[in-house]
């Protein structure tokens, strides 16, 4: 908690990417910088600390980055992930200004790697942070206290003063005692609502206690609610939420990385009354695996269970926790507390509706069902030589859409209309104006990155 | 070690760990060890030994991971590396019965000093006129009026044959457990790289935690080179002056020879590279700290040997010279006898680990797909 006589020039809320790049940035760019970050330190940074790369525009390969990424090319991808729902403006800013994020990184002491083992399909976009993202955000904070940028971990933005389109203080709290700071300028980097179960029930009905929330308990979105109380004009839908289906197994909250399960497209997903309910091999599963959270929370109990067999156990990545294993179907529906009958019946189906074909799980393969409903699609199997395997699935939340509008200098917007002065915004928190809906691989960086310098470079220079 | 045997409780940490880490990844960029992890879909005692034994311990992946305590999952690669390798020095030590001496090993090594420098004391006053001991004797063959050339070489000769041959059978049986196969010269060239530059205590390249979680300068791995090479050209030297002696040029020698030039180089190095990595080792963050006084004394006794070695150039044409003699061989034979029971062995544990390593990059493949 800063002491009366520190008030800094800039107060950043937030301690992931985009609120270090700002606090960075202003501190270069000769402001005094506050850090309000409500987690304790191990648990700084939100889900920066579960990310691992950042995607970034180029026009060659360097070496790390195995070829030419152009602007337009990663505009195309937005385009078609978002299905146009973004501002397209901000968006070509942020893409063709992404091209600037390695060299700034680096020169905040980020190290980068080759695209990780399994991720080969990002190597020519994505820079890969070595050691993850909890190592990138070390460098980050390092390179902040350098800078004499001053950090207060388990503290909190509570409450901020406007005057028309001015910030004027804002109130931060840390265990229980309250003060007000006042500061030139304040920047609002402090990510979505993901870990409020209150408000994603709000949006989501009772099936959301059963969700499973992939990063920190902190990301609890109260600046979010605190800037759109004030009158902030809001962007995204309050119900959109990045929801992956992961092991159900995993902790209720910060699984992470660890507790993703690949093993969908090469089995069959059956819900609590054994029964199927989607086609598992539809596509390949980095496409699908987005759907699949909102798949699995549509069912009875939020739940699917993932049957395969000992021909595919070896054919995706190792899972944390190891899989329920049986000998025969009825054995293994009884383990997982399926009726044995009804998951004996759905195998059985399945099985006979699979046409002969030549398994490849590196293709689109011809291997599929026939007559059977709902069908799926490739990499269809008859389940048949045990043993047998069953993983549980749960809707797990990475991150939500709701956010705060901006413009290209990442000042936040009334909903009246009117530009503030000295309000900012980066980061998950504002992503929604570009990110409207769907996902791309390592984009909430890369917006965080561009849009926390824009921020911290704005902010260091308001009129007092 | 069989796959179907009981797991320690070192190793079943261990094995808990790389599940976490083999489905996490994020650290494959920082050295040796995740790579190898992701050769594999499970691990067994065997790959746990191996593994624990290719951590150089830089400290890297504790700062870098999610899952550091306080999380749940409680990941903290550099200590459970280092529980399990100490682990793997007793259990694989020839003979069995000296498993104990690591555990306890700055006790045994003290002990063994002290009693080794008693023996050459007493042996040089029975052996010569009790007066010799501290008469200026310099000169060509000076030291060998304190103990016949045969006598040293004879006993230093077996002392360092011993210590080979149990290091040898040691990691022959840590080989064997852990399933590993015949490695090529090509794959065991690799190794003497990767080893002789200790390519893999660097974090990856952003530098080694100590201290805590910014990452430092080369220093661990200066320090360590120091000792090592510094070992090395001492070890040279006097395997140089045994060739000189055959020859009849007596130590000892003139301070140009290279005998003598090569024994200098190497006791600065004995003596600023140890206490160089005492100092680091006193810095070290308690979260990865995992100090059993094994590594403390091994450093101890390669810096007095070193000491004792300069004092013994410098104070040569002294009356001090027969005591420091005594001291000097009193302190190298305790350290010969000390290698198979203590932080030496780490070197060859790690460099079969190493040699493992690069065969396997050669030969196996990572089955996850994409």
């Amino acid at each position: 908690m800063p002491g009366p006589g520190e008030d800094p020039s800039v107060l950043v809320a937030g301690g992931g990417n985009a609120a270090l790049c700002a606090a960075i940035s202003a501190a270069r760019g000769g402001a005094r910088v506050t850090v309000l970050e409500r987690a304790p330190k191990f648990y700084r940074g939100g889900n920066t600390r579960h990310t691992r790369n950042m995607r970034v525009a180029h026009t060659a390969g360097n070496g790390i980055l195995t070829g030419p990424y152009p602007v337009a090319e990663f505009l195309d991808d937005l385009m078609r992930v978002t299905k146009g729902v973004t501002d397209e403006l901000l968006a070509r800013m942020t893409l063709e200004r992404s091209a600037e994020l390695w060299d700034f990184l680096w020169a905040q002491g980020v190290r980068f790697q080759p695209s990780l083992g399994g991720t080969l399909s990002l190597g020519r976009t994505n820079a890969f942070f070595l050691g993850g993202g909890r190592s990138m955000l070390n460098a980050l904070y390092r390179t902040a206290e350098d800078l004499g940028v001053v950090i207060h971990y388990d503290t909190q933005l509570v409450d901020i003063v406007l005057d028309g389109d001015r910030f004027v203080s804002g109130t931060a709290e840390s265990g229980g005692v309250r003060r007000e700071i006042q500061a030139d300028a304040l920047v609002v980097a402090s990510g979505g609502f993901e870990a409020n179960i209150d408000w994603l029930t709000q949006a989501w009905g009772p099936a959301a206690q059963n969700f499973l929330i992939r990063g920190t308990p902190y990301n609890r979105g109260e600046a979010l609610r605190l800037l759109l109380d004030k009158g902030i004009a809001a962007v995204g839908e309050p119900n959109q939420c990045h929801a992956v289906a992961i092991d159900g197994r995993a902790p209720k909250f910060d699984g992470g990385i660890v507790t993703r399960l690949d093993c969908v497209p090469f089995g069959v997903v059956l819900n609590a009354g054994g029964q199927r309910f989607y086609d598992e091999g539809e596509d390949f599963w980095p496409k699908r695996y987005a759907i699949w959270g909102r798949l699995v929370a549509a069912q009875p109990g939020q739940i699917g269970h993932v049957i395969i067999d000992e021909k595919a156990i070896r054919l995706f990545m190792p899972s944390v926790f190891p899989p329920v294993v049986a000998e025969s179907i009825p054995e293994l529906a009884a383990k997982i507390g399926l009726d044995p009958a009804t998951t004996t019946e759905t195998i059985a189906a399945f099985n006979a509706a699979c046409v002969p074909g030549s398994f490849d799980h590196t293709v689109h393969d011809d291997c599929r069902t026939e007559g059977l409903t709902p069908s799926k699609s490739h990499w269809a199997r008859p389940i048949d030589t045990p043993p047998f395997y069953a993983y549980s699935l749960r809707p797990g939340i990475t991150f939500t859409y709701l956010g705060v509008k901006v413009d290209e200098t990442a000042r936040m917007i009334r909903a009246d209309g009117r530009r503030c002065a000295n309000l900012f915004a980066a980061g998950e928190i504002m992503a929604g104006n570009i990110l409207g809906q769907g996902y791309l691989a390592g984009i909430g960086m890369t917006i965080g990155g561009v849009f926390g310098r824009i921020a911290g470079e704005g902010a260091a220079h308001v009129q007092a | 070690m069989s796959k179907l045997e009981a797991l320690t409780s070192a190793q079943a940490e261990v094995v808990r760990q790389m599940t976490v880490c083999n489905a996490c990844r994020y650290c494959e960029g920082l050295c040796a060890v995740f790579p190898a992890m992701e050769l594999r879909r499970a691990f067994d005692g065997g790959d746990a030994d191996y593994l624990a034994n290719l951590c150089h311990n830089c400290g890297a992946c504790y700062y870098d991971c999610q899952y550091a305590p306080p999380h749940e999952f409680a990941i903290n690669v550099p200590v459970a590396m280092a529980a399990l390798r100490d682990e793997t020095y007793a259990r694989n030590v020839w003979p069995a019965a000296f498993a104990g001496a690591f555990a306890r090993h700055g006790l045994w090594v003290t002990f063994a000093a002290a009693l080794s420098v008693a023996v050459f004391v007493a042996g040089f006053v029975a052996a010569n006129d009790p007066g010799a001991l501290f008469a200026p004797v310099g000169g060509e063959g000076g030291f060998y009026r304190m103990m016949p050339h045969w006598a040293m070489a004879g006993l230093f000769g077996a002392a360092f044959v011993y210590a080979i041959a149990a290091i040898g059978i040691g990691v022959r049986r840590f080989w064997r457990g852990t399933d590993a196969q015949a490695v090529g010269w090509a794959e065991i060239w690799q190794a003497c790289r990767d080893a002789a530059s200790l390519k893999y205590l660097d974090g990856g390249g952003m530098g080694c935690m100590n201290a805590g979680e910014r990452p430092e300068t080369d220093r661990r791995r200066l320090f360590h080179h120091a000792t090592f090479y510094g070992f090395a050209l001492c070890f040279a030297a006097t395997g140089l002056a045994t060739v000189f002696h055959e020859f009849g040029a007596q130590a000892p020698y003139p301070l140009w020879h290279p005998v003598v030039v090569l024994g200098a180089l190497g006791g600065v190095g004995l003596v600023v590279g140890p206490l160089g990595l005492l100092a680091e080792r006193a810095k070290r963050d308690a979260a990865i700290a995992t100090h059993t006084g094994m590594g403390a004394a091994f450093l101890w006794m390669l810096c007095l040997s070193g000491l004792s070695g300069m004092l013994l150039l410098a104070l040569r044409d002294t009356a001090a010279m027969g005591l420091l003699l005594a001291l000097h061989l009193g302190l190298v034979f305790a350290l010969f006898l000390s290698f198979p029971y203590g932080k030496f062995v780490h070197g060859f544990y790690r460099f079969a680990a190493l040699a493992r390593y690069a065969h396997e990059r050669r030969t196996r493949k990572v089955e996850a797909v994409d």
